[in-house]
Parts: C-alpha cells; structure tokens; sequence
C-alpha cells in the first residue's frame, strides 16, 4: 500500500472528523507517513463536516483528497456529493440507516452497513463512525488491528477514557458486518 | 541549499544529525504545532485577537502558557495585540502575536513600529481569502503584503514560508534565532491548509544558552548603566536616514546569507515551478507525475520569501527552458521569480484564488500546456 486516500463525510456531530484522526493515528502507529485535512468554517455548524485522510510510504503531497480510494459517508448529501469521485476499483462504506440509495458503479465496491441502527441496537450511541471504521478495516485493512486499538486510546481523550471500550467494541462490531 | 535543521543552534550534534528529539511523533494541527514550537523557543508572552483559521494558536497558548509561568493575552483588537507585542520585545523578551490576513493588515501599522525600533518579534500569519474580510478558506493572497509592505516605511521582515507541520516547529525555531540576531520582526507565513491539517510532528529540545544577550533591552538598570531607549521617532532627517541606511546594511548582509530554498529534481528539468508553502505540496505531486510521462519538470521552492532564494533561481534559469510559478493567488511571487530570471527565459504563472486550493492535475495539465508549445 503506497499511498492510500480516504474521504470521510456526514453531518457535524456525527464524528467525522475523529474518525478521521482514528485512521492519521493508526497510520501513525503503523510506522507511517499520515496527514488529517478536515473542512473548517461555518459550514460545520449542523452543516456537512468532511476530512481527508492520507497514508503512505512516502512523505504525502496533496493531503486534499478530491478522488478517494475509500469513501465514509454518512449522510445523503455526502454520498449524493462524493460517491461520483471514488477512484475506480475504490470502495465506499456507507450508513445504510441513513442512505437508503444504492450505487450502480459496479467499478468500486459498495459496502451498506446499518451503522446507525447498528449502534443504538448494542447500546452503542454515536459510535456509529467508529462502527464504519471497523468495516473498512476489514473489507480494506488500511492498518493493523494493534495499531487502531492503539489510535483509539490516543484519540479518545483522558477525560473521556471511560469511552475506550465502547469504542473498542464498536470497531469489533463494524468488523464482525 | 541547507536543511532547516542546520539553522537551528542546540539542535544538531557536530556531525550535522539532529539530537534531543523527543521520541514519540505526534499528530498536531499546525496551528497548535507553531504555538508549541514558539513555547519551546522561550515565548512566554502572547498576545493575540481570535480569527479563523488561526485560532487555534490563540486558544493552544491560553491553555498552556499560565501553566508555564508565561503570559496569555486576549486583546481588545488586532491593533492592541501588536502594540502589546513592541512593549514586550523592547524589555527583551521573546513575544509574539498571530492572526490571519485581515488581522495582519490591522497589525501593520505596530509591526513598522517594531521594525523601526529595531525590535525582534514572532507574527504568524495564516492565511485566508481577501481583499477585505474575503473567505476563511486558505489563500496565498498576502505574498505582496509580508514581503513588500507590512505597514509605512523603508523596512523588511524576514518572511518563512513553510509546506509541512514539522516545519512549522523548525522555522518558528530559525525565526525567532534569526530576528534576535538581526534585531528584526519575523513572520511564518502560512495559509488555513496548513494550520488546520494535522501530521505527525516531532519537537526537538532546545538547549539552554540558545538565547542571546540583549543589552539593548529596556530593563530596568539601578542606574548601573546608561538607560536604553526603544524608539523609532527621528525628527531630524539627517539622523533618519542614517538610522534606515544601517538598517539596509543589515538587510544586505541577510540577503547574502540567510536564503533558504528546497530545489527538487531542478538538475535536468526543462521546466521548473516555483512555488512555496502548501501549494509546493500539490506542485510537487504534479511534477512527479510529469516526470513518470517524461516531462522533465522540477521545482524550487523558496522557504525564506524575503530574503527572496534569488541565486537558486538564477542558477536554475541557465540550464531550464521555462519557468511557471504556481500560488494561491492571482500572481504575486511570480514578480520575484521573474526579476531574478531576468528576462533569460519565459516565466509563465497558474494561480487560483479565493480559498480555491490548486489540484495537481490542473497544474498538470499547465505543464503540459508549456511544454506542448515549447516542443
């Protein structure tokens, strides 16, 4: 995997851009180069929210990813807006609880988890984005599962550390779909 | 030409391999990274005015410096910040202020101040969208203003230009040893690409001693020395001129040591782009794809954009066809490229503005376009 672009969108709120910082830091930890773009400004507020993640062996060029190699979307706008963009032979993972569209490119592979749902099912609240991330790590392994636990303990912040676990459990959940 | 690294005194052994770096690598957004590295420099006095996108350097310094003994000020506006600043650096502290291209245009004004008091400072500026209150997206659109005309007056700033996180942390480093050594301001110029992105950073341990004496600085002295005066009022134009002549004798002494530029794959290139902070970073992707179809193109990229790596230039426009500078504005840093390439070859110039980020494909196909016609 030389380089490897990542395009995370949904609504501010959902985590997009933690989810983000998840996929940097488990690059990190992989020994990796890593850059984390978020889009910033008014537009977050209740708006759309979206983050380019890169991770390669080489030191990163453009960290703005305009043709993702893998697409999180978790709203409609986001997938409406980016779905056209995905590489071919990309992959894009998609709440299906909040994207009831399916995709007719059949050069990328489309992967719809209920994530959502998923997550109030398993007592799992607002970890949905963290649900997508363990699917993508399965259906395109971009770390180590070491290195994602490892990330998690660093993103999630020391006041907050009782969330490690649901976290945790959130990324097995996602792997498991 | 030399590695950042090699300005920085405390940092490298005798053999030229940096020592005292931390052993983690952590990921930081930019912003947070300049004030951090600024912490580490021995700022202990910031005074700023939120504005997107640099507010996380304002907000980063509020949290850390009470912690640290050091002093955290919101100002009333842009313009107290400044003054804040002149007060600070003329009892010979390193101070330091940041803002974003409105916010500068409003500190020009103290930043003439400091540089006609010969005073040294840190100002960062993350740019975004103008004229006006224009965008907050990224922006290179304040090139003419950092190297030109930071405010009234025959005087320069030394500009650093930076593409990646970690030199964030090394300029702040060279910044604040080059503006003491020259008793001038210092500016990192740098756009909200860069002080929103996160990478990881190392920061590396000053030593102690890297601080100079500064027995200009108006201290405080028990009459055991004659007083210091910080001042840039000279009503007598005799005095005046003589005061801005010894200012550009320094100048021409900065300009024949301080330009630092990264030359990449320039040795063979037909056609060389220039371009500095986070546009080098897109340029450089899109030189690299020239190269795998053939296309013998490389880049310089100025990391001082005053002193302007003129020389570099020069010496690349023996051997290069043509030139294209490529920035996030409507062509500014272009003018530069063009007086030391001095008329030997076409310069051309791609730009988008706005707090539109270039894609490498654009600039691509700019490329091609050039040599295209040059075929």
């Amino acid at each position: 995997m030389a380089l490897t672009n990542f395009l995370l969108a949904g609504f501010g709120g959902q985590g997009i851009l933690f989810s983000g910082k998840v996929i940097a830091y488990s690059g990190l930890m992989d020994g990796k180069e890593v850059s984390w773009l978020p889009s910033y400004g008014p537009e977050m507020r209740g708006g759309t929210a979206n983050c380019s993640v890169c991770i390669s062996d080489e030191p990163i060029g453009s960290p703005l990813v305009l043709t993702p190699d893998i697409l999180m979307a978790m709203n409609l706008q986001s997938y409406d807006k980016f779905i056209h963009s995905v590489a071919p032979g990309g992959m894009a993972i998609i709440d299906s609880t909040l994207i009831d569209k399916k995709t007719d490119r059949t050069d990328i592979t489309a992967v719809y988890v209920p994530a959502t749902a998923l997550a109030s099912d398993h007592d799992l609240q607002g970890l949905a984005n963290i649900i997508l991330i363990g699917t993508m790590l399965k259906h395109a392994p971009f770390a180590d599962f070491e290195a994602v636990e490892k990330a998690i303990q660093k993103c999630v912040p020391p006041r907050k550390s009782h969330l490690i676990e649901a976290n945790l459990r959130a990324i097995k959940l996602g792997m498991e779909y | 030409m030399r590695h950042v690294r090699d300005h920085v005194p405390g940092l490298c052994n005798s053999s030229g391999k940096v020592v005292n770096i931390l052993a983690e690598r952590v990921l930081m957004k930019g912003n947070e990274a300049l004030a951090e590295a600024a912490i580490k420099s021995g700022c202990r006095h910031f005074f700023g005015y939120p504005i997107t996108p640099q507010t996380e350097v304002a907000a980063y310094m509020a949290k850390r410096m009470p912690k640290i003994g050091g002093t955290y000020l919101q100002a009333e506006s842009e313009i107290a910040a400044i003054n804040m600043v002149l007060g600070a650096a003329s009892a010979g502290v390193r101070a330091m202020t940041s803002s974003s291209s409105p916010g500068i245009s409003l500190k020009t004004e103290g930043i003439s101040y400091i540089a006609g008091s010969d005073l040294p400072c840190l100002i960062i500026n993350v740019q975004r969208g103008g004229p006006g209150l224009g965008g907050i997206q990224p922006s290179q659109a304040d090139y003419w203003q950092a190297t030109r005309a930071t405010g009234h007056g025959d005087f320069h700033i030394l500009v650093f230009a930076p593409s990646t996180i970690q030199e964030m942390v090394d300029l702040v480093y060279t910044a604040y040893d080059k503006a003491d050594e020259y008793r001038m301001p210092a500016m990192i110029l740098a756009d909200g690409m860069l002080g929103q992105m996160m990478e990881p950073v190392e920061f590396p341990e000053r030593e102690a001693d890297h601080l100079i004496e500064k027995p200009w600085a108006t201290t405080g002295h028990q009459n055991k020395r004659p007083h210091n005066i910080v001042n840039s009022l000279y009503l007598d134009p005799n005095e005046l001129e003589q005061k801005v002549r010894e200012r550009f004798q320094r100048y021409e002494i900065i300009k024949e040591k301080e330009p630092m530029a990264e030359e990449y794959l320039v040795e063979d290139a037909q056609i060389v782009l220039v371009s500095f902070g986070a546009t080098s970073r897109i340029v450089k992707s899109a030189v690299n794809t020239a190269r795998s179809m053939g296309i013998k193109a490389g880049m310089i990229r100025p990391i001082t954009l005053w002193p302007f790596p003129e020389k570099v230039i020069q010496k690349a426009a023996e051997t290069a066809s043509s030139f294209l500078s490529v920035e996030m504005n409507m062509g500014q840093m272009v003018d530069d490229v063009r007086l030391a390439v001095n008329g030997k070859k076409p310069v051309y110039f791609f730009g988008r503005t706005g707090g539109i980020i270039p894609s490498p494909a654009e600039v691509l196909a700019q490329i091609q376009k050039i040599m295209g016609g040059a075929k």
